[in-house]
């Protein structure tokens, strides 16, 4: 049986993956982007559970999950707020954060809570390879939740390949050497992505870390399956709101 | 120099690891591969000792107060970290990383700094070695620490403002590792502190030993018997601590007593005493005691003395306190402030903040007349002159 992550990368091509944090900009707004997301026709959605201390996140998202956490969102409080999760839509949904949070809320819980109310995979930055092989792998198998792994360009072959044999989703390929919603050259990266296609891994990839627009998105989607957008995406509704119409016009503006 | 070490993978029991984002993956596994590989070398340890001695003005005195001896019924010693080139402790670690960072062929260096005291021990060995030096400052401690931030500055570091979180230790931390991560290929990153991930914690501790080995020589000399009853540190990230601990950790007469910030109160709510209010968890790479709240998000940490103003501990502590092999013991601001009050005036010599909460303690324990008590003097007190103008009224 193939997961929902698998069988929309079997469906589709120049997927849009679009990251929001959970609880901004309004505590109870989680639902109503998720909403506007698939109706704007993304592919793919992931939340960001808020933390105060995101070392791999730029300014865009550190100040995000600020708000968020001072909005009072908590991981508690996100998977209350997903239980209509899969009343609303069928696209693939990864949560994303750090261990700290999930390590207090507790790892098992965590995994099977995600399972009960339709998280499709996660995404922990500071979750190490052989940690997530020795203590984590067992119970994301059992719930059928997937762990999605991070490479960047400095990640050796031999490093992508064993990050490849521990995937079943994809894999998240960052740019540049770079903390997210940075401007870094992107026409220097075109080398490096296609280092990576021509690994022909297994799983498929997403590339994201600074793509912002229409031209980014269109030249990632040469080299690998779509792209993950967050940054741009959480200025957008910082300065436009959370509004169907809103969002829309965001999605439009790269992938029309 | 190696007497008490982690595992391969960098844990102390359950303490430490290197929980990195794949972005500094590389980076942390050329450093793991190959740190200890490196400062075995001879010809490493010649270089590093040459410095320690003709640089830096090691060994350090191990200075007997009568005065505190008298007071507190005890013979009581007082190791003079204060005395080294820059002020403090920190510069046995700069030293010790940069010639690690030359072997790795970087060309730059980063660092956090909280007091401005790792940050100044950094630029200076950065000025020394000719390497590019940026240090990362939260804005509150560039407000209280100016001194310092003034010599980073004429020293050739450029000082980076960290505008984040509480604008402290923490965040200078998250901004010197997101830096880290922005360049990773030419730039090596010092951590000052016990703290991080592996192989920092460990690194950090061999190149502070130094602390320990020179107390044992001296001790013999004065005592003859090279073993104290009793070292007493204070503990932020816990550097200075676990270079005065680390020879004494495997023995079983050494008591070995770490001090942590307890601002104005360990239930005040404005306080850095990590063991006393922290539980398990992760932060900056690696798992520790951590001050948060229940949802774990880290808890924004108070104490007069930036350099611990943190809300973590090096995961060597966590481990020692777990194994009753140190006890962790908080003394409070106010408390702190007296200790170096008087230590000035009975003898003549200004500690840190920091390393007043070790003298601090003092008066909360009670000795035999025989027992040998060894506190690490971390720092000098130049840099806090504006704190203590302002409480001392000067």
């Amino acid at each position: 049986m193939s997961t929902r992550i698998q069988s929309i990368f079997k469906r589709r091509d120049n997927i849009l993956s679009v990251y929001f944090t959970a609880g901004y900009p309004a505590l109870e707004d989680t639902l109503e982007i998720v909403k506007n997301l698939d109706a704007a026709g993304v592919d793919l959605i992931e939340i960001g559970m808020p933390f105060s201390d995101p070392l791999a996140d730029g300014p865009v998202i550190q100040e995000s999950s600020q708000q968020a956490i001072k909005n009072g969102m908590t991981i508690k409080l996100l998977f209350e707020q997903l239980k209509g999760l899969r009343d609303i839509t069928e696209i693939p949904v990864v949560l994303m954060g750090y261990l700290n949070p999930v390590m207090q809320y507790g790892e098992e819980a965590f995994i099977s809570k995600c399972a009960e109310v339709g998280v499709d995979g996660i995404i922990l930055p500071d979750l190490p390879l052989d940690i997530y092989t020795k203590h984590w792998k067992t119970m994301c198998e059992k719930e059928g939740v997937s762990n999605i792994f991070l490479i960047t360009p400095q990640s050796s072959v031999e490093r992508i390949k064993a990050i490849d044999d521990a995937s079943n989703a994809f894999v998240y390929v960052v740019s540049s050497n770079s903390i997210t919603g940075s401007n870094k050259k992107f026409d220097r990266q075109t080398a490096y992505y296609k280092s990576i296609q021509q690994l022909e891994l297994k799983n498929p990839t997403l590339i994201g870390f600074g793509i912002h627009d229409k031209e980014t998105f269109e030249s990632a989607c040469t080299y690998s399956k779509g792209v993950i957008i967050g940054s741009a995406f959480i200025r957008h509704i910082t300065a436009e709101g959370i509004s169907k119409e809103s969002i829309q016009e965001f999605v439009k503006n790269i992938k029309s | 120099m190696n007497t008490f070490s982690p595992n391969k993978e960098g844990f102390y029991g359950e303490f430490g690891g290197a929980f990195v984002p794949e972005m500094l993956y590389p980076n942390v596994q050329e450093l793991q591969n190959r740190y200890r590989e490196i400062i075995e070398t001879d010809d490493f340890q010649k270089e590093f000792r040459e410095l320690m001695r003709d640089y830096v003005g090691r060994p350090t005195p191990l200075f007997y107060s009568k005065n505190l001896s008298e007071e507190h019924n005890a013979q009581i010693y007082l190791k003079r970290e204060d005395l080294n080139h820059t002020g403090a402790h920190k510069i046995n670690n700069t030293i010790g990383q940069i010639l690690v960072a030359k072997k790795l062929n970087k060309k730059r260096i980063i660092a956090e700094t909280g007091a401005g005291q790792h940050g100044v021990a950094t630029a200076t060995a950065c000025a020394l070695m000719g390497m590019k030096c940026v240090i990362y400052m939260g804005a509150v401690d560039i407000e209280r620490q100016k001194p310092n931030v003034d010599r980073m500055k004429l020293l050739g570091a450029e000082v980076v403002s960290a505008t984040s979180g509480s604008k402290t230790l923490k965040d200078a931390t998250n901004e010197a590792i997101r830096a880290w991560i922005n360049n990773p290929v030419d730039t090596h990153y010092i951590i000052g502190s016990v703290v991080g991930p592996h192989p920092y914690p460990d690194m950090v501790a061999m190149f502070q030993s130094v602390i320990s080995e020179e107390i044992k020589v001296q001790l013999l000399e004065k005592t003859r018997n090279e073993d104290p009853d009793y070292v007493i540190a204070c503990l932020g990230g816990g550097s200075n601590a676990i270079g005065a601990f680390y020879h004494f950790i495997d023995n079983n007469k050494t008591k070995l007593i770490a001090v942590e910030a307890g601002g104005e109160g360990v239930h005040s709510g404005k306080t850095a005493a990590t063991i006393a209010l922290g539980k398990r968890g992760i932060i900056h790479g690696s798992k520790t005691y951590l001050i948060q709240t229940e949802d774990g998000q880290v808890v924004e940490p108070h104490s007069i003395s930036a350099g611990l103003d943190y809300p973590g501990i090096g995961p060597v502590h966590a481990y020692l306190n777990d194994t009753q092999k140190a006890t962790v013991v908080s003394v409070t601001d106010q408390e702190a402030l007296v200790a170096a009050k008087e230590l000035s005036q009975k003898d003549g010599i200004i500690p840190a903040l920091e390393s007043a909460h070790a003298l601090a303690y003092l008066k909360k324990m009670t000795f035999k007349k025989e027992d040998v008590v060894v506190i690490n003097l971390s720092g000098r007190g130049d840099k806090d002159m504006a704190t203590y103008q302002k409480h001392f009224k000067l």
